[in-house]
């Protein structure tokens, strides 16, 4: 009986790496906050992880490219178009780093049981 | 994984900002310079931010968008007259022109700048311990 690390470690590292893309994608709206036009955009974390997911550990294929980023509806219209509400993006990349670190632990216990594992205690 | 691409896109908002501070700092040093002539007088300066999306490398990542200020704009509104025969630079008809710069909304201007900026900072902040802990990864 052998162990395979990949289905081991389970989900975690795939929702590590969309967590690490969806900072990005905050990020960019951030740093977009007074860019005229510039419309938010998002990606629907649980529709992405489940692709992740049926790709069977061949790795994450996000290559669907801007199919899976959304754009984000505004609360409020501004009269430059742009719709990042600073404050929801704030918030949404706090949480999200938040999950990231989470994953993370996740990830972390995983090892540590697997190392646990070999060593035989 | 996609840090060094954030760190990009957060320094390039802060680039941005910047050049926004920059712009307010001389609109606000210039806000009385007086001068003879009408097509001669400071006008409120106002940089233009664009997206620049893509960035997207290898392994289908998502794609990021950077900001890029595409151009530093002068302000059409007129410039304000004022009849003032003994200055040393009033024209015939004893008219002086002075800049079409508006000090409070130049100061809120500054304010929304700052604060950009240091959200900016604050993103490089978060990302910095998010690569930290992964690095941590295994560990102990």
């Amino acid at each position: 009986m052998s162990i395979d690390f990949s289905k081991a470690v389970g989900i975690h590292p795939e929702a590590l790496k969309l967590r690490a893309e969806r900072t990005k994608i905050l990020a960019s709206n951030i740093a977009n906050e007074s860019t005229p036009g510039y419309q938010a955009r998002d990606i629907d974390f649980a529709a992405s992880l489940r692709q992740a997911g049926a790709e069977d550990g061949t790795g994450l294929a996000l290559d669907t490219g801007e199919s899976s980023v959304l754009f984000r509806t505004p609360n409020h219209p501004t009269q430059d178009g742009n719709t990042v509400e600073i404050g929801v993006e704030q918030a949404e990349f706090s949480q999200n780093s938040l999950d990231f670190q989470t994953s993370l632990t996740f990830l972390n216990m995983k090892l540590r049981g697997l190392a646990k594992a070999i060593s035989g205690q | 994984m996609s840090f060094k691409q954030i760190s990009q896109i957060a320094g390039s908002a802060m680039t941005a900002q910047t050049v926004r501070l920059n712009t307010v700092a001389s609109n606000l040093a210039n806000a009385h310079s007086a001068s003879g002539k009408e097509a001669d007088t400071y006008r409120a300066r106002k940089p233009v931010f664009a997206a620049v999306a893509g960035l997207e490398g290898a392994g289908g990542q998502l794609p990021g968008a950077r900001v890029q200020v595409l151009d530093v704009v002068e302000s059409t509104e007129p410039v304000n007259k004022s009849y003032e025969p003994d200055h040393p630079l009033a024209n015939d008809e004893g008219m002086v022109f002075y800049p079409n710069v508006n000090p409070v909304a130049e100061m809120t201007d500054m304010m929304a700048a700052s604060r950009a900026f240091e959200t900016n900072v604050e993103v490089l902040q978060r990302v910095k311990g998010m690569q930290h802990s992964l690095l941590k990864l295994g560990e102990g």
